[in-house]
């Protein structure tokens, strides 16, 4: 093949609509290791139909709310991390998100640095497609205590879930906020104590969607869900924590 | 062990090439000092009282983290100076301009709120009183080494030497005669817990924190029900040149249009919050030309959100 021709097909390949690919748009030093510890043996690719929406820096450090939709890879998606490569502890959560919840999320977590922000999505193959998004930070986020540890406040409200469902076409949308001071364990003298797992169930007792929760979400964490259809009511949440403290939350429609 | 004459010969070009760096550092650290000037200029908005205007933007290394309108006036029984700048080097910069302006004696700096900029240059003011409200002086030692290191991060070299030096007195509040001027100070919030507002002589009004002209208002410290009584009330205040903290001196229509603002942000935020709207979502929102087209929109907007979406969402959650 000639130089020109070969150039000329590259150029129509880079025009192509390049979807996913193998090299690390953020090119950070430390993927490769991310990669071994999180995505492990499996085959990774980075794509733009994992969409990740965060702020271009973070106002509070402590409450950094990032969007994530995966919907644009369709029904196969088994699981959604999210892992952000400069935080002390890297991974914030795994989301189930099950037959009956769209995969798509909104959270609350802690930044400590600037970082990119990765939403790894397994697919029913088990091969994993990755998106990102860059936050920038003064920094701080994981290593100091929240506001209801400073006060002592958070006795008070342990546990405390508030759900509500809002009309949307096609299904509905539930806002959650439980009440936890998500400690990191970072900060001085304060040990981890953080949810572990938050379930969604519908009035017959099945598992709509689970979460397995990391101690960087943020302190109280604030979610946002999208239902598919009308599952039969009424809906409940139950979660735990890593000590194993037990809680249970109706959802108001 | 002796070292070889090839070591001393080693040595001594690197003695040489070290001489030459040094030379060549001298003019690069004078144009470095000649860099670092505010270009700070004094103008008169009444007879003896100036205003010092910063850039309309938000912080940045370009503008050395000036964005601040301080100010100053001449009471014939001595200057009061209106808020003292970002940094060390700004507050020794407007001293000297203030002495260059008029030949009365500085003898009092007033903080008019706890923001970074309305008293990181109070260390070239360290020989007068520097006065604020209580809430200020708590919130200052609260929160000043948090400033301090922000606008650190933002700004470096503008920031080399300055540290916090807090307010050491108690504002007046009220009427005060001071030399020729009457001077009337009124302590109102919103913009933060307590913001001070500063009239002369009933015709030059410092409005302080309160009021943003063509620039995105700062909401860290916000509530906005108190802020707008707060407008509410300068409104009802007979017409004076107005002198916001931020943005352009002297626009008349500068208090309705943060309260326009204000009250659009308030509007959206709850209709958000009731339609279940995370904050990625509001950011997408389509927004009125004339809060987009304002000054340092891109950056203060998605500020403005963190800041104030929480408290509608959790009202929202529960219902």
């Amino acid at each position: 093949m000639q130089r020109r021709q070969v150039l000329g097909a590259l150029g129509l390949l880079s025009a192509a609509p390049c979807l996913a690919q193998e090299q690390d748009p953020f090119a950070t030093l430390g993927w490769p290791e991310l990669r071994r510890e999180f995505l492990a043996g499996d085959e990774v690719r980075f794509d733009t139909r994992v969409n990740v929406e965060g702020p271009a820096f973070a106002e509070d450090p402590m409450n950094v709310p990032v969007g994530i939709s995966a919907e644009a890879l369709g029904e196969d998606v088994q699981q959604i991390r999210v892992i952000v490569d400069r935080n002390p502890i890297r991974r914030v959560l795994d989301f189930y998100p099950g037959a009956g919840v769209r995969p798509s999320l909104g959270l609350r977590f802690k930044l400590e640095q600037a970082s990119p922000v990765r939403a790894a999505v397994r697919l029913r193959d088990g091969s994993w497609r990755v998106g990102g998004a860059l936050v920038d930070s003064a920094g701080g986020g994981c290593t100091v205590p929240g506001q209801t540890r400073r006060d002592g406040s958070w006795t008070q409200h342990l546990g405390e879930i508030s759900a509500r469902l809002f009309a949307r076409d096609g299904g509905a949308r539930l806002r959650l906020r439980v009440m936890h001071p998500m400690d990191t364990g970072l900060a001085g003298s304060i040990p981890a104590f953080h949810l572990k797992r938050l379930a969604l169930r519908d009035g017959t007792g099945r598992e709509l969607m689970r979460m397995d929760c990391g101690e960087p979400l943020s302190e109280n964490p604030v979610f946002s869900f999208d239902l598919i259809g009308q599952p039969p009511g009424p809906l409940r949440i139950e979660a735990d924590d890593n000590n194993g403290n037990r809680f249970e939350g109706a959802v108001a429609s | 062990m002796s070292a070889s004459i090839a070591d001393l010969k080693l040595r001594h070009q690197f003695m040489l090439a070290l001489l030459l760096v040094m030379l060549c550092a001298v003019p690069v650290l004078v144009f470095a000092g000649e860099a670092l000037d505010y270009r700070l200029k004094a103008r008169a908005v009444a007879p003896g009282v100036w205003v010092v205007e910063g850039a309309r933007a938000d912080f940045a290394p370009a503008n050395g983290c000036n964005i601040i309108n301080t100010g100053f006036v001449a009471t014939g029984a001595g200057v009061t100076v209106v808020n003292t700048g970002p940094s060390y080097r700004y507050g020794q910069q407007l001293r000297a301009l203030i002495e260059r302006t008029t030949p009365e004696p500085i003898v009092r700096v007033v903080n008019l709120n706890q923001h970074p900029d309305y008293f990181l240059g109070n260390q070239a003011f360290a020989d007068v009183p520097r006065a604020a409200t209580p809430a200020t002086h708590a919130a200052i030692a609260r929160d000043g080494q948090a400033f301090e290191d922000n606008l650190y991060r933002l700004c470096g070299d503008w920031m080399s030497g300055t540290h916090t030096l807090p307010p050491d007195t108690d504002a007046v509040t009220g009427s005060e005669t001071v030399g020729r001027r009457r001077l009337e100070w009124m302590e109102l919030a919103g913009h933060t817990d307590s913001d001070l507002v500063l009239t002369v002589d009933g015709q030059v009004l410092f409005a302080g924190g309160l009021v943003f002209s063509q620039r995105t208002p700062t909401t860290p410290h916000a509530r906005l029900d108190a802020w707008r009584d707060s407008l509410d009330r300068l409104g009802a205040l007979p017409p004076m040149v107005l002198v916001p903290s931020h943005g352009s001196v002297g626009e008349t229509g500068a208090m309705a249009q943060t309260a326009r603002y204000l009250t659009w942000l308030d509007t959206r935020l709850q209709a958000a919050a009731e339609q279940g709207l995370d904050i990625p979502e509001i950011l997408r929102l389509p927004v009125p030309e004339e809060f987009s087209r304002q000054a340092a929109f891109t950056t203060e907007y998605p500020r403005n959100i963190v800041h104030l979406y929480p408290r509608y969402e959790q009202a929202a959650l529960r219902h």
